[in-house]
């Protein structure tokens, strides 16, 4: 076991629409540096809705969240987008590029926002990224003219621009065919292990979920394994 | 670093959406090309209608008012002061139409700071014969180079040369009506009687025409030196001094100033025009508030555009979001985007607001009572030019500003969960 990367402290959360229900029952876990975790549960046992708790996208909650030892309540809004921009890399069920750029600005953004480097710097951390993935052939393409598979690898790759502490994925290959969805694994796998890449991915594929290092399964809004 | 990725994002969408660009920045291009054109042309307007007046008319007149005594002898009885007389058919004493002690006077105005420039002047009537045709008409008698640098003698004289009616001696300049009526051209001799029955021959050496038709046809006018020698009297005889000041407001204040020090009758513009003033005013707040209107039409364009742009950049937004971009990111890339659909638009519709003025002052526009006026008259002072920019602005901005605060309020969650 390494250091904590993320600790969620007992993390409870209602949903007041249309009758008030307990999502999260205190909910406490920890993940630490270099795991490849994944969170397993069926639909509506409240695994999305934690990992956005995690994320900080969402701050409607009691409890504790830490990133990198870093308490976020009391953040505010902008100081969390720092965070997200920092220490998390995301990766969604859907790619979520944008089309009007191409697909090595769209891996820039993030860095570009955060201006940790100057542009050529982030350019040439975008294409080593992107060479991870096996997409840098593709790199001044458009958007819109990837197919699913490689839309999501180049996600993965924005994902990595800021060299995160932790990869957060929401069904990441949620909306592949196998073959892609093998695809994806394998490259969260590789930067698990070549890169010491912390990894916390929300599935419902237990093919998947069996392949990691630790399967967290969740039912009812409470951790019940892993 | 930040700003520039901002304002690389704003121009990307913008790029997206380029059609519903230029729509809206054709709205503002209209909005202030209008704007500067409506104002300008009713501008020129005003300051040619305003001309009309102030040109020719003194800011301050000084004359001797002929009129009784307020001092009546009765009243100088001790037996009847302090009690209420009536008095009726009283008469002036003197018909004497000069200022008196006017060198005096000149001397005082020509060291007063205020004054612009004073032209000393002689009003009589005069019957013009021509055969056996009588006219009657005025005289005036003037200081050519006063007229000249303050009332613009020369814009109104449509035939000779101004200064001949002060080298030619004896010469005389008629109303256009004036000489047309009596068949004389430049160079012709007329005769001129006066009041007092003395005849005199003058060489016309020029024709006026002031736009008022009444006016031109009894008009004449002659140098100060020639109408004194025709009445008769010194060069000390003048029975108006017309004064120009450097601010036109003073004049109030100036001419009762003058009224208590000189005791000459002092007459100001404002008393004896006072209806040009609201007449401009009026014209100057109906342009502003069309082209206002105009400018916040656009402004509503640009509000819609900024809202389907949300609605459709949904996505886009969320996922910047996501990935480190604050609340306050999202909105300042559609202020961004706001603001230079304004700014483009704006420069254009100043570039078009500038081209339809000149088009407007070439348009031919001939009226016999502006003989210098050819054609529409468009002013071009920079002041609305940066009125109609600050509006631009101030409206695309206000007009960007409720969209971006709403794109900043979209919570990432919703929407990437929603899918």
């Amino acid at each position: 076991m390494g250091t904590s990367i993320l600790e969620a402290r007992t993390i409870r959360k209602q949903f007041h629409d249309p009758v008030t229900v307990d999502v999260l029952k205190d909910v406490s876990l920890v993940v630490s540096r270099g795991e490849f975790v994944s969170l397993v549960g069926r639909s509506g046992c409240g695994k999305s809705t934690l990992l956005y708790v995690l994320s900080t996208m969402d701050t409607d909650y009691t409890g504790d969240v830490l990133i990198d030892g870093t308490p976020m309540r009391g953040l505010t809004e902008s100081q969390l987008a720092k965070v997200r921009s920092e220490k998390i890399g995301f990766v969604f069920q859907f790619h979520y590029l944008l089309n009007d750029f191409s697909v090595v600005k769209n891996v820039m953004l993030p860095a570009l926002k955060l201006g940790a480097y100057s542009e050529e710097e982030i350019h040439l951390r975008a294409m080593q990224k992107l060479a991870i993935l096996g997409m840098e052939d593709k790199a001044k393409k458009s958007a819109n003219q990837l197919s699913g598979g490689e839309k999501q690898r180049v996600a993965i790759a924005r994902a990595l621009i800021n060299d995160p502490v932790i990869i957060m994925g929401d069904e990441p290959t949620g909306n592949l065919d196998k073959q892609n969805a093998d695809t994806v694994f394998g490259i969260f796998k590789k930067l698990s292990t070549d890169f010491q890449q912390t990894l916390l991915i929300v599935t419902h594929d237990p093919e998947f979920a069996s392949k990691t290092d630790r399967v967290i399964e969740m039912e009812d809004g409470q951790i019940v394994g892993g | 670093m930040k700003k520039i990725v901002l304002i690389e994002i704003a121009a990307t969408m913008l790029r997206a959406r380029l059609r519903q660009t230029i729509v809206a920045a054709v709205g503002v291009t209209f909005g202030v090309a209008m704007f500067v054109t409506l104002l300008g042309f009713m501008n020129g307007l005003n300051e040619m209608l305003d001309g009309l007046i102030t040109n020719r008319t003194p800011h301050v007149r000084l004359y001797n008012e002929i009129e009784p005594n307020p001092i009546q002898p009765l009243s100088l009885v001790p037996d009847y002061t302090g009690a209420y007389n009536f008095l009726s058919s009283i008469k002036p004493v003197s018909g004497r139409k000069a200022i008196y002690n006017v060198n005096q006077i000149l001397l005082t105005i020509d060291a007063d700071k205020d004054v612009r420039g004073y032209a000393p002047k002689i009003t009589t009537p005069v019957i013009i014969t021509d055969g056996p045709v009588e006219l009657t008409g005025v005289m005036y008698g003037v200081d050519v180079e006063a007229e000249l640098r303050l009332f613009l003698f020369s814009d109104y004289l449509v035939a000779g040369e101004p200064m001949d009616l002060k080298t030619v001696a004896n010469s005389v300049v008629l109303g256009k009506p004036l000489a047309e009526k009596l068949f004389v051209k430049i160079g012709d001799v007329v005769q001129i009687a006066t009041a007092q029955g003395d005849r005199f021959q003058l060489r016309v050496v020029g024709l006026y025409q002031s736009g008022l038709a009444d006016l031109d046809k009894t008009l004449c006018y002659a140098s100060l030196s020639t109408v004194q020698k025709i009445l008769g009297q010194s060069a000390s005889y003048i029975t108006d001094v017309n004064i120009k000041l450097h601010d036109i407001k003073r004049a109030p204040e100036k001419s009762a100033w003058y009224r208590e020090l000189f005791g000459a009758s002092a007459e100001d513009i404002q008393t004896a025009n006072a209806q040009f003033e609201t007449g401009s005013s009026v014209r100057t707040l109906i342009s502003y508030a069309v082209g206002i209107t105009l400018l916040v039409v656009a402004g509503f364009g640009i509000y819609n555009i900024l809202n389907m742009m949300i609605y459709e950049k949904m996505d886009a937004i969320a996922i910047l979001k996501a990935t480190g971009f604050s609340g306050n990111d999202v909105k300042s890339i559609f202020i961004i985007i706001s603001l230079s659909i304004g700014i483009v638009g704006c420069l254009a519709g100043l570039a078009a607001g500038f081209l339809l003025s000149s088009v407007i002052d070439n348009l031919p526009f001939n009226t016999s009572a502006l003989p210098t006026i050819t054609t529409f008259p468009v002013s071009y002072n920079p002041a609305y030019y940066a009125i109609a920019t600050t509006f631009s602005i101030i409206t695309t901005y206000a007009a960007g500003w409720l969209p971006a605060r709403k794109a900043s309020k979209i919570d990432p969650v919703l929407i990437i969960r929603g899918r």
